[in-house]
């Protein structure tokens, strides 16, 4: 016990005689929550439309004006053909090409039927997507109400039809960053936790002060321990720095218990630095320690369903996605933050990463030799 | 000229002696275009949702195995109360519930309409909506056919062409993407690293006072790491046009002519950050925090730039990465010339210019 403090007095001198790094801790998360959710806002507004109007009937100007008055839309301008609108699109000055045909009123009054043209740049898939689905609901509820006009009520009210009411539970105004935030928390503590411990036991090798450790009847175990207490003490400060500012900025509460929050959080920091320790062991220099652990950190932060999600994965992707301890942090935090799950919910989340903290520091402790 | 081949030879061997960090250093860019190839997806499929059916009448079941059928949905078929719904959101078991009430069809049928209710875990707002709207179109195109012989005048059929990528993959935002991000990861950090290291090892004193010329020292440093990024962009092309079929559209010399220049921008920032810090683990973090996060973030590649705020719009200028990526995504996907991308040519250009001058002035002979 009295070795242990020894060596916690150590490490935690060496951590904070470094000051850019202690600056670097606590500053990176606090910008980086800042910043980060303002930037990966996947709510598609602003769509890029270019119109090209061959017909400049009163239809069609009503049309426009709906288009633009939906707010999901910034009109770039009018073209006179297709062609000159197609090179505002290759100059990236334009989404969506909205064409409408000469005769259009016309056509629709006469032939009961008309085609309209809308061409997308799906190179942004997401945006392609969305926009030409905004577009053609605005198309449709416009010829809805031209029905009205053009048709007696009588008639539309003998059609049934079914009423879909939706509803949105926990987050009823479809805020993006209730969800981003949490998941961002979860990513910041991994990459924290995760390098800083990866690149700690390499540096006394790289330096050579590990011989000198290495000599002294230190167990290994010990001197593991060692090194990983200041790290979790320091990823639970970072998390409630973290856990501040998203109240602060974002308005966000955890909505479930904050003691079952920090429990499984506290579980959570052992297995990540676990990893990190045991990437360690594995290298010799600084350099390598720190790719390696950036190869995997960029997997799991991939794998983790932070953007995408993991139901929709194939199936051994699905797999690498369970074998990744990122993925139960970011659920249990969305879970605990925006649903308030309590402790039955999570128990499996739980019990699983308690197993990766067993494995990871188990596997680090015994590839640490102090014999070379 | 000797000399300094001299130094580039034991700058290589550095490097090849370092089996680990080669290993991921040319399997980064493909682990990459596999998982973003293959496994992540904007597109949702197999979402767990639970279907409530108080009236299992013709019309539910009806409905019900059309929402089956898509594969969209993995449905299960219970009765759940409010509380029980909620309480299934909270274990995260299922992401939406489809309400029907009791005498759903006959009130469909005799009072012409008939309420339905859908229930989302909007936690994940995106994947709500995108859940509603799939069941919304499914039972439109449901009463559409009920409803055939029904009279729709005056109909406004939208059609939609999908210019540049039909199929609406992925791939063709993330490939340019890759491309930036390893460049910006092996240029950046690698350099950096591998100056610093010199420092914090002490052989960089060894170094400066060889009669070789200081400046030189620095340049044979980046050498290998030109040539190991050169290597990494065949291989994340070679994998986007076999593997992907991914086509480059536009002219590869112009491509490989623009990807030198934006090496040299990554390698001269990386040549500022080594000459300003002092320790690896200073530097790493900081080509870690400083470069990478605001690459991904601000380059336009895994978030679209217009969404942002004004301020970070702005601030995205100041990316290197997000010129290249403009000029990677034009050169190969559609296939322009250099007429259409000769001003980010000329911002990347003065940005390597600025860098190149700024670590210049701050580099020095003499270690403290």
């Amino acid at each position: 016990m009295k070795t242990l403090k020894y060596l916690l007095q150590k490490e935690l001198r060496q951590i904070f005689r470094n000051k850019s790094i202690v600056a670097i801790i606590l500053a990176v998360p606090i910008v980086q929550l800042l910043i980060l959710p303002l930037a990966a806002d996947y709510e598609v507004k602003n769509i890029n439309l270019s119109i090209v109007d061959h017909d400049h009937s009163s239809y069609s100007e009503k049309l426009i004006s709906k288009i633009t008055a939906s707010g999901y839309f910034k009109l770039t301008g009018y073209n006179a053909s297709f062609t000159e609108a197609l090179k505002l699109i290759e100059a990236d000055k334009a989404d969506l090409i909205l064409e409408v045909p000469r005769g259009f009123e016309r056509n629709l009054i006469r032939e009961n039927q008309q085609k309209i043209f809308i061409a997308v740049n799906a190179i942004n898939g997401t945006k392609a997507n969305l926009g030409g689905s905004y577009l053609i609901t605005i198309i449709r509820d416009f010829n809805g109400e031209i029905r009205l006009q053009l048709v007696s009520p009588s008639k539309l009210n003998t059609i049934p039809t079914i009423e879909i009411t939706s509803s949105n539970w926990f987050n009823p105004l479809m805020n993006y960053k209730f969800f981003m935030v949490p998941g961002i928390l979860a990513i910041l503590l991994t990459m924290i936790a995760g390098y800083l411990s990866a690149l700690n036991i390499v540096k006394e090798k790289e330096i050579g002060t590990i011989e000198q450790i290495n000599v002294t009847p230190i167990k290994k175990h010990l001197f593991i321990l060692g090194k990983l207490i200041p790290f979790w003490a320091l990823g639970l400060i970072v998390f409630t720095l973290g856990l501040t500012v998203s109240w602060l900025v974002y308005g966000i509460v955890p909505l479930g218990s904050m003691g079952l929050l920090y429990g499984f959080v506290a579980v959570y920091l052992f297995a990540v630095l676990g990893f990190g320790l045991l990437i360690s062991t594995y290298c010799d220099t600084q350099q390598q320690a720190m790719f390696i652990a950036f190869f995997f950190m960029m997997i799991f932060i991939l794998m983790s369903g932070l953007f995408t999600s993991i139901d929709s994965m194939p199936g051994w992707a699905k797999m690498i996605a369970k074998l990744n301890p990122v993925t139960y942090m970011i659920d249990v935090m969305r879970m605990i933050v925006l649903k308030g799950s309590g402790f039955d919910d999570i128990k499996y989340h739980l019990l699983k990463v308690i197993l990766f903290a067993i494995v990871l520091n188990c596997w680090a402790v015994f590839n640490y030799k102090k014999t070379s | 000229m000797k000399q300094f081949l001299t130094f580039v030879k034991k700058e290589f061997t550095h490097v090849f002696r370092d089996r680990k960090t080669l290993l991921i250093l040319f399997g980064l860019p493909i682990v990459q275009i596999m998982i973003f190839g293959f496994a992540l997806t904007n597109e949702v499929k197999n979402a767990h949702i639970v279907v409530v059916d108080y009236a299992k009448d013709i019309g539910t079941q009806q409905i019900i195995s059309k929402i089956e059928a898509s594969e969209y949905f993995e449905i299960e078929k219970i009765v759940m109360s409010r509380n029980e719904i909620e309480a299934a959101f909270r274990t995260g078991k299922i992401k939406m519930a489809v309400v029907f009430p009791e005498n759903f069809y006959h009130d469909l049928m005799h009072q012409n309409k008939a309420p339905l209710q859908i229930i989302t875990d909007a936690s994940d707002p995106n994947t709500a909506n995108t859940l509603t709207n799939y069941v919304t179109s499914i039972i439109t195109d449901y009463q559409i056919e009920q409803n055939k012989f029904a009279l729709q005048p005056y109909q406004i059929i939208p059609e939609i062409r999908m210019l540049y990528n039909p199929q609406l993959k992925g791939v063709h935002n993330f490939v340019p993407g890759v491309m930036a991000l390893v460049l910006m990861l092996v240029c950046v950090m690698m350099t950096a690293i591998s100056i610093v290291k010199e420092k914090e090892t002490g052989t960089m004193e060894i170094l400066l006072v060889s009669p070789f010329k200081p400046l030189l020292v620095i340049i044979s440093k980046a050498v290998p790491y030109l040539i190991l990024s050169l290597v990494n962009v065949v291989t994340i092309l070679l994998l986007s046009v076999f593997v992907l079929e991914l086509p480059i559209n536009g002219s590869v010399l112009l491509l490989f002519a623009e990807t030198t220049l934006f090496i040299v921008t990554c390698l001269s920032i990386g040549l500022l950050i080594s000459v300003r810090t002092d320790s690896q683990q200073t530097a790493m973090l900081i080509s870690l925090m400083g470069m990478l996060l605001p690459t991904i973030l601000l380059s336009g590649f895994m978030f679209p730039i217009e969404n942002m705020p004004l301020a970070l719009q702005i601030i995205s200028n100041i990316v290197p990465a997000k010129w290249y990526y403009i000029i990677v995504k034009s050169i190969m996907i559609k296939g322009v010339g250099f007429s259409a991308i000769w001003k980010e040519t000329i911002i990347l250009f003065g940005m390597t210019l600025f860098f190149l001058v700024v670590s210049m002035k701050n580099f020095k002979i003499r270690l403290a």
